[in-house]
């Protein structure tokens, strides 16, 4: 490709970040150095070989952005040629990503969360208090930032630092000093046990019946050892014996959907892309958990890796792939580096790579991170993403299963869903199916936050009810009254206090309009302004449309202003305009969307006009209509 | 010059693509678009091309070889296709003649050979020689990359073989393209506008063609074929040549060797000029007759690349006195004592399809309706040959064998030497064309003007920065122009166009040695040095 | 000095008829796929899409992103139509028409969308220069009006500068646009992104759709995105090389010959006075159909007719731009 660049040359250290990455040059005319003795009258790389390597963008973008703490036009150059990538689509992928900048930045990033569940537990607070303390500062620049995660110890920070050894972590409960002493020591409190131990309160007590969480916080993520001694690569073992056929027929019978949010039985996904005719399959594992209240698929990751990766593994054998993508969210340091740990540990015991445990079947898995973007969390902008391409969703059909990543037949599941998998094995599906509901099977990991006593990972049968979770999470705390209950995230829906009887299934929350999602269930109680929370989660898809379709480019922008003049108690027109305006919005979105991200980006704010009146978006004072 | 086999199209869907002395992505850009089309549909693309050009830049496989070698190339590929029994042996036996021959006179030409004559890998060509027998579909696309050199027409000989050889020719997606320079370089050739030709390519000296021609035109027609261009000059020279019709044409500028051309044609008796504006030819006619725009001011057809006659139409009205150029040689026949009539676009075309049988079913209404008639096209039901020499491939074969033509390699006429060390090779840019006339008008961003392209080590050992003006001297003459360095040269090898003369007349320093069949000039080769000015030339 | 007459070379000759017209392979037959659309059967081939469907029918769907030259990116929504059994309505430039889909064109949810695209159009870009989408607006009744009033332009190039994420609200009452200065870098075309709806079309055109410079891409998210080249650069600054295919398929006048956008600045332009003649370009031997755009026995732009086989719309800069030398009369 005629590749033209006309910025400014790499420097000698931005030609190193990017070849550290992506080993060193093959060709002078691809961004080595001109050896007219190899190459006067050839190129060692052309064509389409050379056209082909854009899916290695993102890492590449990525070693500069760990390098620099921003991408410097030389390196873009560099990348460009070294991809045979043009430099606009360089600059059009990097744009896309909130974690990658274009403008040279401060030594430490500090990400400060100011989404739902934070921006009531300090999460605005600590921003303004960093901000003040560090104005213009070239140690640290205060950024801020949509849901990171990490709900179950609101407020939270995330602190980047670039230089030649790129480090980096959260911080639960965060406090400014607290911030400021992880960007001194360069050392986090994510690093230990009790990192986990707090995230999954259940750990702490050894009667709790737990399955898909029995390891986090009690077994050493670092050691295959105590994963291979609690059970652990028996799933693999029962799969490699049983074979594809059989290993998906468990799948199947344990009725098992996928935990993301769309709720797909998983076996019938597993069956469609075993049954593809190209040979050539994936398994994509996707872990871009960005739902705001969502921690879940983090905490697995950084307490039990392997139990992913023998999900995975499970998932490539019964397809019938023999590669894994495994996408994490950019704000996960810690979970990259535990699955890192992982996948190598297993790759070393002959559990990842070629003949595993000395069958015939090969299954290896790469790990993509992401750079800050909600919307890759949507399948086809993952395989997007991963494709070195901007992340956005792709028109369905075709289906993944048909065309999925790089065209080729793909199952894509939630990491919930997949360490499921081994369990599934272990006990086999009609033992998993027997626990739960009749339309919903097997145990739930819920993401408790908010206005309770004990915020964290719950695992529990299907079947428990809100109520019963809020009670087992603690209750509210100081015997505070529930306000509301946000169930399934921003894409999801609120419910009031008349409504906790409700199961915590799929039939159950959808009977009361209401949807499961991805388990988030944030408590409110009544100190808190819903009338900010629904502003925010406005100016959330604001924020992460990825911009492609009018309905949701535009009118996630609309919907936002709408709720802002509201709240500015300047409606134009009556509040019963602006209602009806809202469900014309909610409605294009809706119905004339892409992807999910504009289906459900009003369903939250919906469900508070349709539980509280279009008064709820101006902090009117509650009436709960159904109560 | 010839008939490109296939339609554009047929490129998007065939396997192996070698592109040979063509920078298509500058002087193509549409038909580049098809091929890359073809690129993304996953053929391979092949460049043979001494620079590393834009077009290069796309393919798998670069060929890098020295200029004027082109035919050690083929040559040698032909061998290696034949050694491996690669070739298409049912299609020689069924439709080829000289085949032994071809054979015997390839022979010498080893990869190992090949190597040290072109510069090219030995490995390389076997790659490339490999895919092009091998492929189900192959493409040669060529452009003055072969035909410019002294011996260009034994240059796309050796490329036909290849095709005959391997049975890549008479089949969709499969043949021979040249693509033209010009919009009507394929249409002067179809109407005659050549020495030895009538219109549809029948030959002068064909008794039968030039009866039906004599019989039609109520003229006698001299028996013998006339001359070419390079035949013209060499007559002029001599005072055998003494007066000359020069229709939109540049000779002074575009003729390799620019002294010998303003000298030749400073002997003729009468020189009259017929363009669209006073070209430095056209300063030098005793009479101009001013033209209409071919392109935007006139009627009738031109024909392009794949045979494909198109309309042209007026859009403009000419300025002043300008006339369209078929009005212009009507009322000179008047002024010579023959009334031709009134001057129509179509009545002159259906002259054409009354005398020439392959174009004989392009109605003027026909041509109009869409996207223009590709010849041959017999009959008003016919719908043109989307692919020539199908005829190849029945059973019985259908008409005359085709035969080999045994090529020899033939170096630049010019050789390297400690007095003029770098080659210099000519050729286009992206937003000019040919001498530049029509393109100076408008306001190109891309524009920088004429330099002497040079390879940053050739450029360092000669002291000469980017953007330094240099002599650059050949054995005619010497000019001076500003460097521009290129990683897409090698040391030895220089670039110019020939879009700015007015400014830097590149063909002073190009040869007059041209090829005796095509009367094409080897403006692809000529050596040259380049030295820095030294301060006392620039005060 | 004519050499002897010999049998010339045969790429050089008329060869003898074939027996049989060339043509090429015979494609598998696509099959029929039978639907109903808006309580008609229509049966299409294959492969076709929905939109191809209602075209048999003489339906009129309203299409802003679609072109049919390029593959659909289904994002502008205007073309949307309601399929039996979809959850959401469905792109019918895109979805692949299947044998027994029921589909409505026309029913109120779907008049309710398309009536809301537009309405979030209009009131974000200008639509001056669109008079098919303004046409549209008012089939619809698209009220742009009610989502407030338009924001003020953003200063020259600060739209290019925006991260995503993080931003901040408007005054309430103020309705985002798009809107900011025209980008004039060159002498041959402008662009006007405040005319932009990001229909992927130039970046299309510009990339493996036809001329495959890739000089422009998308950048930025959401309400942010826009269409940029690397890191904002000035066209003379890219990989541009002008060959304005870009502005040959640009549905809004965002992308405008410099020729049209001065004459309309001057209030010269006119196209009811302006003749369109079709013929072949002069610049090389590919044989490109321009189509000249006359007013006043000058050209004041060029196009390409999108079904023809040669450019499929698409010209060079000489093809384009080069024209001038015609003009410069004396």
């Amino acid at each position: 490709m005629d590749i033209v660049v006309r910025g400014p040359e790499p420097t000698d250290s931005e030609r190193l970040a990017v070849d550290a990455v992506l080993g060193p040059p093959v060709s002078a005319w691809a961004g080595g150095v001109r050896d007219l003795g190899r190459e006067g009258r050839i190129s060692l790389l052309g064509g389409s070989e050379a056209r082909s390597q854009r899916h290695l963008l993102l890492p590449a973008l990525h070693a500069v952005q760990d390098r620099f703490g921003w991408l410097p036009p030389g390196a873009l150059a560099h990348i460009s040629r070294r991809l045979t990538i043009p430099p606009a689509e360089v600059h059009g992928v990097a744009s896309f990503y909130q974690l990658f900048q274009l403008k040279p930045g401060a030594r430490s990033q500090v990400h400060v969360c100011e989404d739902i569940a934070c921006r009531h537990r300090g999460g605005l607070a600590l921003e303004r208090e960093l901000r003040e303390r560090h104005p213009g500062s070239e140690a640290v620049d205060i950024h801020g930032s949509p849901c990171l995660g990490v709900c179950e110890q609101a407020p939270a920070a995330l602190v980047l630092r670039h230089g030649e050894k790129p480090g980096g972590g959260a911080i639960g409960g965060a406090t400014a000093r607290a911030v400021e002493s992880a960007i001194e020591s360069g050392s986090y409190p994510d690093a230990g046990l009790d990192w986990l131990k707090w995230a999954v309160p259940q750990s702490l007590h050894p009667e709790a019946d737990l399955a898909l969480l029995a390891r986090v916080g009690r077994c050493d993520p670092a050691s295959l050892e105590d994963y291979r001694r609690s059970g652990g690569y028996l799933g693999l073992a029962k799969a490699l014996a049983l074979g594809s056929e059989a290993t998906i027929a468990e799948v199947v019978a344990s009725g098992i959907v996928g935990r993301g949010g769309a709720a797909f039985p998983t076996g019938r996904k597993w069956d469609a892309v075993a049954k593809a005719a190209d040979p050539e399959r994936l398994v994509v594992c996707n872990a871009d958990e960005s739902e705001p209240g969502t921690f879940k698929d983090r905490v697995v990751m950084e307490g039990d890796p392997f139990a992913l990766v023998e999900g995975m593994t499970i998932a490539g054998l019964a397809v019938g792939a023999r590669k894994g993508y495994l996408y994490i969210r950019g704000e996960y340091p810690l979970a990259v580096r535990r699955m890192e740990g992982a996948i190598k540990a297993a790759r070393a015991a002959g559990l990842l790579g070629d003949a595993i445990s000395g069958s015939g079947v090969s299954f290896d898995i790469e790990i993509r991170r992401g750079a800050g973007a909600y919307i890759c969390g949507e399948e086809t902008a993952l395989f997007n993403s991963i494709e070195g391409q901007r992340g956005e969703p792709r028109s369905k059909p075709p289906f993944p299963v048909q065309n999925g990543l790089f065209g080729k037949p793909t199952v894509i599941n939630n990491v919930e869903t997949l360490v499921n998998i081994p369990l599934v094995m272990r006990e086999g599906g009609a033992a998993i199916a027997a626990m739960g509901t009749t339309g919903s099977k097997g145990r739930k990991l819920f993401c408790v936050s908010g206005n309770v006593a004990r915020p964290g990972v719950y695992e529990f049968p299907f079947g428990i009810t809100l109520a019963e979770l809020i009670g087992k999470a603690g209750g509210v705390p100081d015997g505070r009254p529930v306000q509301a209950v946000l169930l399934g995230g921003a894409a999801g829906a609120f419910v009031g206090p008349a409504q906790l009887q409700v199961p915590l299934t799929f039939e159950g929350t959808r009977a009361i309009g209401a949807t499961l999602g991805s388990g988030v269930v944030m408590v409110f109680d009544d100190t808190v302004d819903l009338g900010d929370t629904l502003q925010r989660i406005a100016a959330f898809f604001r924020d992460e449309s990825c911009g492609q379709c009018v309905p949701c480019r535009v009118g996630t922008s609309r919907q936002e202003e709408l709720v802002g003049r509201i709240r500015a108690g300047k409606p134009l027109g009556s509040l019963a305009e602006e209602s009806a305006l809202l469900d014309d919005l909610a409605q294009v979105m809706r119905d004339a969307s892409i992807c999910g991200l504009g289906h459900t980006a009003s369903s939250a704010l919906q469900s508070a006009v349709r539980l509280w009146g279009p008064g709820i978006l101006n902090g009117a004072k509650l009436v709960d209509n159904h109560g | 010059m010839g008939g490109g086999t296939n339609s554009y199209r047929e490129i998007e869907e065939t396997d192996v693509i070698l592109l040979w002395g063509s920078n298509a992505r500058e002087t193509h850009p549409i038909f580049f678009h098809h091929l890359l089309k073809g690129v993304h549909n996953g053929a391979r693309l092949f460049a043979v091309d001494p620079r590393r050009t834009s077009s290069v830049k796309w393919a798998d496989t670069w060929v890098g070889l020295d200029v004027g070698t082109d035919i050690v190339v083929a040559n040698a590929m032909g061998r290696e296709i034949i050694a491996r029994g690669w070739h298409d042996k049912r299609f020689i036996e069924h439709a080829t003649s000289g085949f032994e021959d071809y054979r015997d006179a390839v022979e010498p030409f080893t990869l190992a050979e090949a190597q040290r004559l072109s510069g090219v890998p030995a490995a390389v060509i076997h790659d490339m020689a490999k895919a092009y027998a091998t492929a189900k579909r192959a493409m040669i696309c060529w452009t003055l990359g072969i035909t410019e050199h002294h011996n260009g027409v034994d240059n796309v000989s050796s490329l036909i073989n290849l095709a005959l050889l391997t049975g890549h020719v008479g089949k969709y997606a499969s043949g021979l393209n040249p693509l033209r320079g010009q919009n009507n370089v394929q249409g002067g050739g179809d109407m005659g506008a050549l020495p030895d030709r009538f219109p549809g390519f029948q030959h002068v000296e064909v008794e039968a063609h030039r009866l039906k021609f004599e019989k039609a035109w109520n003229a006698p027609i001299p028996a013998k074929r006339g001359l070419n261009l390079t035949a013209m000059l060499e007559a002029m020279d001599h005072g055998e040549l003494k007066a000359l019709l020069v229709l939109g044409e540049n000779p002074l500028q575009s003729e390799a060797d620019r002294k010998h051309a303003e000298k030749v044609l400073g002997k003729l008796d009468f020189l009259v000029v017929q363009d669209l504006v006073l070209t430095p030819t056209a300063e030098m006619a005793h009479v101009v007759f001013p033209a209409a725009a071919g392109w935007c001011e006139s009627e009738g057809t031109v024909t392009n690349s794949e045979r494909r006659v198109q309309r042209v139409r007026r859009a403009l009205q000419p300025p002043g006195e300008a006339r369209d150029d078929g009005q212009i040689l009507h009322d000179l026949a008047k002024a010579m004592g023959h009334d031709w009539g009134p001057f129509s676009a179509k009545a002159v075309w259906d002259e054409l399809r009354s005398l020439s049988p392959v174009h004989q079913g392009m109605s003027y209404e026909r041509l109009e309706a869409g996207g223009g008639l590709q010849w041959p096209c017999y009959d008003e039901a016919h719908p043109g040959e989307m692919f020539l020499h199908s005829r190849l491939w029945e059973v019985p074969l259908n008409g005359p064998r085709v035969a080999f033509q045994v090529v020899r390699h033939s170096p630049p006429v010019e050789p390297l030497t400690p007095e003029f060390p770098i080659r210099l090779t000519t050729g286009r840019r992206l937003d000019d064309y040919n001498t530049g006339v029509q393109t100076e008008g408008f306001a190109s961003p891309l524009r920088r003007g004429e330099t002497i392209d040079l390879s940053p080590e050739d450029a360092g050992a000669l002291g000469l920065a980017d953007g330094e003006v240099a002599r650059v001297i050949s054995p005619r003459g010497e000019i001076r122009a500003p460097v521009r360095l290129t990683r897409s040269l090698r040391p030895g090898l220089a670039f110019m166009t020939f879009h700015f003369q007015d400014s830097v007349n590149t063909n002073i320093l190009t040869i007059d040695a041209t090829d005796p069949r095509s009367g094409t000039a080897e403006f692809k080769a000529c050596s040259i040095r380049v030295e820095k000015l030294n301060t006392a030339m620039l005060a | 000095m004519a050499e002897p007459f010999r049998e010339p070379p045969m790429w050089f000759h008329a060869p003898p008829r074939p027996t049989r017209v060339p043509m090429p392979p015979a494609e598998a037959s696509r099959p029929a796929v039978d639907l109903v659309v808006d309580g008609k059967a229509v049966s299409v081939p294959a492969g076709a899409t929905l939109l191809d469907a209602c075209a048999k029918l003489g339906l009129d769907i309203p299409t802003i992103c679609q072109h049919p030259n390029m593959t659909p990116v289904n994002v502008c929504r205007v073309c949307v139509v309601e399929l039996e059994g979809a959850r959401t309505l469905v792109p019918s430039c895109s979805r692949v028409a299947e044998s027994g889909m029921k589909v409505s064109t026309n029913s109120d949810r779907v008049r309710a969308s398309r009536r809301m695209v537009l309405e979030l159009l209009a009131s974000s870009v200008d639509l001056s220069t669109a008079p098919d989408i303004q046409r549209r607006c008012a089939e619809y009744g698209a009220r742009p009006e009610r989502h407030g009033s338009p924001e003020p332009a953003s200063p020259e190039g600060e739209r290019d500068q925006r991260v995503p994420g993080h931003h901040h609200l408007p005054e309430p009452g103020i309705a985002r646009r798009v809107a900011q200065p025209v980008k004039i870098d060159n002498d041959l075309y402008v662009r006007d992104y405040s005319k932009c709806v990001l229909c992927y079309k130039c970046v299309q055109a510009c990339g493996d759709e036809a001329q495959n410079t890739f000089a422009i891409s998308v950048a930025g998210r959401g309400f942010d995105a826009r269409i940029s080249t690397e890191n904002a650069v000035p066209l003379t600054d890219s990989a541009c090389v002008y060959c304005g295919n870009c502005i040959g398929v640009c549905p809004t006048g965002a992308l405008m010959f410099k020729s049209e956008h001065d004459m309309r600045q001057a209030g010269t332009w006119d196209e009811s006075a302006q003749k369109q003649t079709d013929t072949i370009c002069g610049y090389c031997g590919v044989g490109c159909t321009l189509t000249l755009h006359v007013q006043d026995n000058t050209i004041v732009k060029v196009t390409s007719p999108a079904d023809r086989e040669i450019t499929h719309g698409n010209l060079c800069i000489k093809g384009r731009f080069g024209y001038q030398s015609v003009q410069n009369k004396a």
